[in-house]
Order: C-alpha cells, then sequence, then structure tokens
C-alpha cells in the first residue's frame, strides 16, 4: 500500500515541517543526522485535513471558530466542548485507519502492546512564536493500536481546547490554515530523563552544557513537578564545574494498564545523582553534535533507557532566549594587537 | 584568624583591618624587629595607606638576611613599573615588616591627566616590547646566562695565613682579604641585577596573558581559570625538565641494569656509594646523573625566597625519593616520556573549538589577536623562574653560605647558617671586621658580638612564627585596580571581603580554594608544613601543604590529590596536578591549620572545595 499520511523519521526533515509539523520534523531531522532517535512515524497534517472533511460534512468546524469573538469566553468554552467530542468520537476512514495501524505494527515488531508516545506535533509549534510551544498533548505509554488511534483523535481535539481557540483568535490566525501532524513513537522506558541546553541558560556562555534530570520520564522534570538535579559541563573540555543534586522527592513512572502515574522516590535514591558522570560525558557529546548539527544553540530533551542505558534524544529546539539577545562583540581586532593590553593597563575606562 | 592575641586587634569587618600603627612587636622580639633597616619599619603616615601580608612570597617570618629578596625585587618591581615600561596607573610597590611578617601596599596613580602622561610613554616602551618580544627574550636569556657565569665563577672566601707567594710575586698588589669584600659586593649586586632581569618581562608579560584571560571570562562567563591557562601553557617548559630528568635517570637505571640499587628507605648517599662500588654499568648512572644536575637539579623546594629551601643539588633527598616510582613504573612498561607532540595538538585543538564557539568573525579576530600575544610572552612568564628564582638564588645563597662557613670557622658563631640571622648589611661589617682582623693581627671583635644577637633573632623567628598575622592592614579601598596587585597577588576587593569575614564559617567542614585540577577523590590528609616531613607521605594519601612547588612533582606520583593554603590557579603546582590527573584545590587560605593529619578529606578539584569527613 501506497504511504500517503504516514513517514517514518528517516524519510523527513525539517523542510517537510508543514506536513509533519514541527516536531516531527525535527525527529527525522535528528534520525538524519545519525543521534540516537527512538524510532517512530508521523501521521501527517493531511490524515487530519481528512478527518475533518469528514467531520466537516456534518456540521462546520472551521467556519464556527472563525467567527468567535476572542473575549468571548463562555462562548469559546461552549464550542470548544462540542467541537473536542466531535473529533474525539469521529470515525476515521477506513483506509486511514489501515495504514496508521499498519505501520504501529512495524513500529511495535513482536510485541502488539509495546507502547509508544503519541505526541501533537503542531505546524505552528516549535516556529519562533515559542509560547505556542506546549498547548497541545502528549500521551505517554500507550499500549495497543486502539488506545494509539484514540489519542491521535485527543492530540487533534486539542487543537480546539479553549488555550488553542481563545490564542489563536487573539492572533486572528486564519483557521484554514491550522492543522496538525502527530508523532508515533517507541516509548523509552527512562530510569532518567530530563533537557540539556547547549548555552548556559544563565549566563548565556557557549562553552558549557546545562543539563537537568531526575528519575523516571522526562514528563516530571519538564512539566516542572519534580527540581531536578542540575550540572554544568564544560562543552569542550568536559569539565563538570556545577553538581547539584537535589532532593527529588517524586519521578513519573508508567503503568502496566498503559499512561503513566506519580510515585513517590525511594528514600535512598532521592538524593542520589540520576547520571553517571560517564553519562553526562555521553550527553556532551550528543549535544555537541545536536549543536554543531544546526549551527546553532539547541534545548534538548532527553532519556536514558532503564534496561540497557542507552541515551535517546527525545526532542530538540532552537534556543530563544539568548540568541535573539547578543549584544555587541566582546572585542573587535584592533589596528596594533598590542592595544588590547590597555585593557589591563590603562585603568579603569 | 582564631590567634592574632599579642600581635594586634582582629579584622573588624565594619571597619576594615587594623591599623598598621595597632600593630605591636611581639614582647621580646624588639631588638629582632629593630634589625630590619629602618626604611622597612612602619612609620605613622602608613596608616593612611592600604597593606596586606604578601603570604604568597613570603609566607613565613623572613630571617634577617632573607629579606634582601624582599628588597631587591621591590627595588627592580618598582623601577619596571615607575621608570622603564612607566605603567600608566600605578607606580612600585612599597614594603615594611613587622614580627617577620612582609606587608606591601601599591602606589596607584589617580590623576586623569598624568595617567594620560604616562600611557603615552606606556605605548612607546612597552608596544616596543611586544614587538620585538622574541629577539630581546633571547638577548635576555644570554644576559641571564652570563649573570649566571658570573656569579659561577666568583672564588671560594678564604683567608689564607700568608699571602700566596705566587700573588706576591705576580706584584698584585691586593691582599686576599680585599677579595671578600669584592666577592661579597659582586655576590649582592648581582642578586640585586637579577632581579632587574625578573622583572624586564614579567608585568608585560602577566598583562598580556590577562589580557586574553580577561576576553575568555567576557566571551565564556562560565569558562574556569585552569582551562584559560591551558590554551597558553607551554608544552616543554623549563619547569617540567627537572622531573623530566628524573623519569629520564628511572629509565638509564633500567636499562643499564642498576635499578635494584635504588631503595626507598636508602639514602641517596648510600644509593650513590652502592652505585660506584656497582662497577662499569653504575658509574654510566651516576655520570648521567651529573648530566642532569647540571643545569636542571638547580631547583630549589621552595619559591627561592628563603636560604634555607635547598636545591636539588644541595639536597639529594627530593629527587632521589622520586626515583624508586618512576622505575616500577618503568619496569611496567611504561615510557615515561611527556607526549609533547600529543600535548601540543591538544592544546591547539582547544584554542581552535573555543575560537569556534565564539558569536562572531568580529570576536574572533579579536580573539585570534590576543591569543597570539599571550603565546608569544607566555614562554617567559614560565621560564623565567628556574633562571632567576632557582638557578641563580641557589648560587647566591650558596656563595652567602660560603660566608658563613668562614666567619664560623674564625668563630664569629657557631654555623654557617648563622649567617642569614644578620642583615646584608651586617654581614658585611662582619666581613670587614674579620678583614681587618687578618691585617691588624689582633682578633676580630665580632665573636663577642654576634652569638648572643643571634640567639636572640632565631628565638623571636620562633616566637613570630607561632601568631598568625592579619592578611591586611588599614583602610580598605573601594576598588583595586592596580594592575600589579590584581596580576602577581590575585588581590580584588571581592578577596579582601572574604577575608574580612574569615572569622566566620569556620566551623563548617568545608574549605573552599582555587579549583586547579579537575576530580574527584576521598583519602587521608597528610598535611606537610616543611620539606623535611615529605618522607612521611605514603601513596594514597591527600597532600596539605603550605604552597605546592613543581619541584615537588616528583611526589606527586604517590599523592592522590593536593591541597595547598597558597596559590593560584595558573601555579605551576596546579599545572602539574594536572599534568599528573590529580584532583587539586590551591590557595585555601587556611587548610594546613584547618585539617588534622590523617584525617579523611574528600577532594573536589573541580568545585575548589575539600570537605573533612572526620
Amino acid at each position: 500500500m501506497l504511504n500517503r499520511h504516514v513517514s517514518w523519521f528517516a524519510d523527513i526533515g525539517l523542510q517537510d515541517r508543514p506536513r509533519v509539523g514541527g516536531k516531527g520534523g525535527s525527529l527525522g531531522e535528528l534520525q538524519r543526522a545519525g543521534l540516537p532517535v527512538p524510532p517512530g512515524f508521523v501521521v501527517a497534517t493531511s490524515a487530519f485535513e481528512q478527518s475533518l472533511d469528514a467531520i466537516e460534512r456534518a456540521a462546520p468546524v472551521r467556519a464556527s471558530v472563525a467567527t468567535l469573538d476572542a473575549q468571548d469566553l463562555p462562548g469559546i468554552q461552549a464550542l470548544s466542548g462540542t467541537l473536542r467530542n466531535r473529533v474525539t468520537e469521529a470515525d476515521l476512514p477506513p483506509e486511514l485507519i489501515e495504514e496508521i495501524t499498519a505501520a504501529h505494527s512495524t513500529l511495535c515488531g513482536d510485541d502488539p502492546k509495546q507502547p509508544v508516545a503519541v505526541r501533537s506535533s503542531a505546524t505552528t509549534e516549535d516556529a519562533s512564536d515559542a509560547s505556542f510551544a506546549g498547548l497541545q498533548d502528549t500521551y505517554l505509554w500507550v499500549r495497543g493500536a486502539d488506545q494509539m488511534l484514540q489519542m491521535i483523535r485527543s492530540c487533534w481535539a486539542s487543537l480546539y481546547s479553549v488555550e488553542s481557540i481563545s490564542y489563536r483568535r487573539q492572533r486572528q490566525f486564519p483557521e484554514e490554515n491550522v492543522a496538525m501532524a502527530v508523532v508515533v513513537q517507541r516509548m523509552v522506558d527512562a530510569r532518567s530523563a530530563g533537557v540539556m541546553f547547549t548555552r548556559s541558560p544563565v549566563t548565556g556562555d557557549r562553552s558549557v552544557i546545562t543539563i537537568e534530570g531526575s528519575w523516571g520520564l522526562g514528563s516530571a522534570v519538564v512539566g516542572g513537578e519534580v527540581t531536578p538535579d542540575r550540572w554544568v559541563v564544560g562543552k569542550i573540555t568536559g569539565e563538570i564545574s556545577t553538581r547539584d543534586i537535589s532532593d527529588k522527592a517524586i519521578a513519573h513512572l508508567p503503568r502496566s494498564v498503559g499512561g503513566i502515574e506519580t510515585v513517590a522516590v525511594d528514600e535512598d535514591q532521592r538524593r542520589t545523582p540520576c547520571m553517571s558522570d560517564a553519562e553526562l560525558q555521553s550527553l556532551r557529546e550528543i549535544a555537541r553534535k545536536v549543536e554543531r548539527y544546526y549551527g546553532r544553540a539547541q534545548d534538548i530533551e532527553w532519556a536514558v533507557d532503564r534496561a540497557r542505558g542507552e541515551i535517546f534524544l527525545l526532542q530538540s529546539r532552537p534556543e530563544t532566549v539568548w540568541s535573539t539577545r547578543d549584544a555587541a562583540p566582546v572585542a573587535r581586532a584592533a589596528d596594533n594587537p598590542s592595544l588590547h593590553v590597555m585593557s589591563i593597563f590603562g585603568g579603569r575606562s | 584568624m582564631n590567634d592574632t592575641n599579642g600581635v594586634g586587634p582582629a579584622a573588624d569587618s565594619a571597619r576594615g583591618f587594623p591599623l598598621p600603627s595597632s600593630l605591636r612587636t611581639l614582647a621580646g622580639t624588639e631588638s629582632a624587629q629593630a634589625a630590619y633597616p629602618y626604611y622597612m619599619q612602619f612609620g605613622p603616615d602608613d596608616d593612611e595607606r592600604f597593606w596586606f601580608y604578601n603570604s604568597m612570597h613570603f609566607p613565613e617570618p623572613m630571617c634577617a638576611f632573607d629579606m634582601v629578596t624582599a628588597e631587591a625585587a621591590y627595588c627592580a618591581l618598582g623601577a619596571a613599573n615607575t621608570r622603564v615600561h612607566c605603567l600608566p596607573t600605578t607606580l612600585g610597590i612599597d614594603y615594611r615588616i613587622i614580627n617577620g611578617r612582609v606587608y606591601i601596599g601599591g602606589n596607584a596613580v589617580t590623576d586623569p591627566a598624568e595617567i594620560a602622561r604616562r600611557t603615552v610613554e606606556f605605548q612607546k616602551r612597552a608596544f616596543y616590547y611586544y614587538e620585538n618580544w622574541e629577539r630581546l627574550y633571547a638577548q635576555w636569556r644570554d644576559k641571564m646566562m652570563r649573570l649566571i657565569g658570573d656569579a659561577q665563577s666568583l672564588a671560594k672566601p678564604t683567608l689564607p695565613e700568608f699571602e700566596p707567594l705566587a700573588n706576591v710575586h705576580a706584584g698584585r698588589g691586593i691582599a686576599s682579604n680585599h677579595d671578600l669584600i669584592d666577592i661579597y659586593n659582586k655576590t649582592l649586586e648581582g642578586y640585586f641585577r637579577m632581579w632587574h632581569h625578573h622583572f624586564e618581562f614579567l608585568l608585560l608579560g602577566y598583562g598580556a596573558y590577562l589580557t586574553f584571560f580577561a576576553f575568555c571570562k567576557k566571551a565564556f562567563p562560565e569558562i574556569s581559570d585552569q582551562t584559560v591557562s591551558r590554551m597558553v601553557a607551554g608544552i616543554d617548559a623549563e619547569i617540567f625538565r627537572p622531573d623530566d630528568e628524573l623519569r629520564r635517570l628511572a629509565r638509564c637505571a633500567v636499562e643499564m641494569g642498576v635499578d635494584a640499587h635504588f631503595q626507598e628507605e636508602r639514602t641517596p648517599e648510600a644509593i650513590m656509594s652502592s652505585l660506584s662500588a656497582a662497577g662499569k654499568q653504575g658509574e654510566l648512572w651516576l655520570k648521567e646523573l651529573q648530566v642532569s644536575r647540571d643545569p636542571w637539579f638547580n631547583i630549589n623546594v621552595g619559591d627561592g625566597f628563603y636560604h634555607y629551601h635547598r636545591s636539588w643539588n644541595d639536597d639529594l633527598t627530593m629527587p632521589f625519593a622520586g626515583i624508586p616510582g618512576y622505575i616500577a613504573r618503568v619496569k611496567a612498561g611504561e615510557t615515561l616520556t611527556r607526549p609533547v607532540e600529543r600535548l601540543r595538538a591538544e592544546r591547539e585543538q582547544l584554542v581552535a573549538d573555543y575560537r569556534e564557539l565564539l558569536g562572531s568573525d568580529e570576536e574572533r579576530a579579536a580573539y585570534d589577536q590576543m591569543i597570539s600575544l599571550a603565546l608569544r610572552v607566555f614562554p617567559y612568564v614560565e621560564g623565567h623562574k628556574f633562571y632567576c628564582e632557582h638557578w641563580y638564588t641557589n648560587l647566591f645563597f650558596n656563595k652567602i653560605r660560603e660566608f658563613g662557613a668562614l666567619l664560623a670557622a674564625n668563630e664569629f658563631f657557631g654555623h654557617e647558617s648563622d649567617a642569614f640571622q644578620l642583615t646584608h648589611y651586617e654581614l658585611q661589617s662582619a666581613i670587614i671586621d674579620l678583614m681587618t682582623s687578618w691585617s691588624t693581627g689582633s682578633p676580630p671583635r665580632g665573636p663577642a658580638r654576634w652569638p648572643k644577637i643571634i640567639a636572640e633573632r632565631r628565638a623571636a623567628l620562633a616566637e613570630w612564627a607561632k601568631h598568625e598575622t592579619p592578611p591586611a592592614l588599614g583602610p580598605v579601598p573601594d576598588i583595586i585596580d592596580d594592575p600589579a596587585i590584581v596580576m602577581l597577588w590575585g588581590i580584588t576587593r571581592e578577596s579582601l571581603n572574604a577575608w574580612l569575614n574569615s572569622g566566620t564559617g569556620q566551623d563548617s567542614n568545608e574549605i573552599r580554594g582555587f579549583a586547579a585540577s579537575n576530580g574527584v577523590v576521598e583519602g587521608p590528609a597528610c598535611v606537610i608544613k616543611s620539606v623535611e616531613e615529605i618522607g612521611r607521605l605514603r601513596q594514597g594519601d591527600i597532600l596539605v601543604c603550605q604552597i605546592t612547588n613543581p619541584t615537588w612533582a616528583p611526589i606527586f606520583q604517590k599523592i592522590a590529590a593536593a591541597v595547598s593554603d597558597i596559590g593560584g590557579s595558573m601555579s605551576h603546582a596546579a599545572i602539574v596536578a594536572r599534568e599528573f590527573g590529580l584532583p587539586a584545590v590551591v590557595g585555601t587560605g587556611n587548610a594546613t591549620s584547618r585539617i588534622k593529619n590523617g584525617q579523611r578529606l574528600r577532594v573536589d578539584g573541580g568545585r575548589g572545595v575539600v570537605t573533612i569527613l572526620d
């Protein structure tokens, strides 16, 4: 069967963002760069469009959102409830179900209940308008094709959450451009996970990598539910100049029935560093590769596989705070190189 | 600052440091204090100025003769700053001594018009040095080798009973007693001259290095000091040579099949006599030893500021302590050669990698200019110490020791080292006394005078050493922007605040210093307060000492980590620690007084923290 709506990571890159969304394009790009990304595929925006066409035939969706006033919160709330239900409960076109299920089966290999993550990948997300990121949903530890299909629809439906609709109405985004791709990716059973920044969030220093991590899945760190361990590692030297080991009270872990739960961390693990020095050095190497590949500073999500200790990249997006703030050069070349020493010998200037 | 009783009031963080006039000479040591020349004594006007204790160069009370080092060094440093290079914002450094402790104070230029006038002069002079560095530095090495040659050629001072007949027949016309004053004056003159050579390049060199350093700190706010040092540090600097020679001698011993003669508990004398009894191979090794000794064993176990920091050549205990460990490594298959090419390639890679991270090509162009200037000056910054503080200073103190032996033989005092209890003026007077006595045929007057004075001064030194002295005196400046003070002593407003607050936080089991060499290690402390105690070190100990010194390199193979009271992260000790891959925390201020022998420590060289675990 010809793949019309499903693309594997290996086959896509950033230039496919209009079709596979920011997250999907970035994961494809990382895999192409030879970086360790858990395998997966993207359900393209065309799948959303096709499904929405079917829903629109019963009653208008986009037109009804487009007429809403950004200030009319009760109106938005009422419509949001209706539209989310319609999107979540709509029947998908059979050939679409077939295509996605086949890809899922390939992804899962021998174990049809292989846990996967289902993550929205909006075409506007992760773009320069960073604040839009995070408005869509991510479903972790999804088991079986039926659950996956349900979560794909939930991702689509999140476009019609109160927050998303309000956001678009406030900015007067045209509704016909709104579309969403969905990433389906093998889950990493994370022993530890977190984020890292290839520029110091504190000083903007490009020569250090700041790594934050905690026990279990990275959602606890990203969601701010735990104070992570924090290290500052020299990008070039590997020197670990800061080690803040925090009291990590909780962790996000998978539930056997699917989904995740918040559990208390064992007393003796709470103040134990969640990463070894060798693992931090591996993260450093990965961070350098990603940064070199993109040619600019990156914010990266990572996880360490529980069983094998392998490190995976879950996401990488361009750093936006310091990159937009860069001021004048620290120094410029002088006509006579000796003049530079006046900064030391010349006194207060 | 637990024990300033009897010395003066402790620092009061609300008001600043005690005034010089509030410091008292310790009871019973007044005459020893009065022995130092009048121009080194604190006076009433000195209360107006800020002074700090130069514990970096003079960590122990200075005996009367050794003060010549402060005298000669500050004479030369000040001349270079004030008159030769004309540093725009500072003149020379004043110094005073109380209770054997050397306090120094900068002499800032603050008038903008004067700074502008000096800036013009500075650029005509300093820039010429930067632009002609290699030629002038090659010329410097020639000058320095000539000076060393002159010092080596000075005769040993002796007084024959009768003038040698040969002198008489040759019509020399000068008697042997005149040779004493001639040799003494030349010895002293050479030492003052050496310090001028020492400062010919030093401030300019440090300044160019610090220019690059400051750039790196701005461009990479979180870069460690040691990383910047590594970008410019020399790969084959003179300071590595003594230890390289020990490695070479260990290889020779194994190749020649004489390694069995080296056992840890044997003295150097025992090893050498068993080698000379061992036939041709033993003799061959002893020949190799001679090759290494001249000049590379002319390195002393301190920083060259005290007469009792003897050189490896004077006391072979230190170098011989290192050889058995190296022999074991050679036999385990190591070559023990420094991978010079690899180290050089690593340094170049480091420079290139940081360059790549810079924000723009404009910054890269500035970086290129600054690093090439820093690389140009750094061989002097690293290399001068071997020639000045080590080689020449050893010759100087040993010549004074010869005068001490001559005076002791004439019963001026009991032992040759007693000569160092006299100032250089007093020593000259004793020599003239002896010259006079030889000429008149009457007994010298010195034997009745000096023994009592020497005993008093030794007692005073012992008393002074028991008491700590305030780290600084006088009103606290708002800002320290004297480049000489910042460069040579690393003193900033922040370090002053730390001193002012040093009374607090002493209960903590953490001691902080400069992060000098990366790594975390735990082990038992071996607190070494003087070189004689080095024999107590056991494999795996954490060395805790006042000042780490590159001449201690041979013992770095034994230890698990190094902690010192004094030293910056670009000190040679830090370089040696990195070379050996050992964690090191330097410049803690008081590790030797807070850590007890045998306590378990954790040394985190990456953060600069020592934790007492017991």
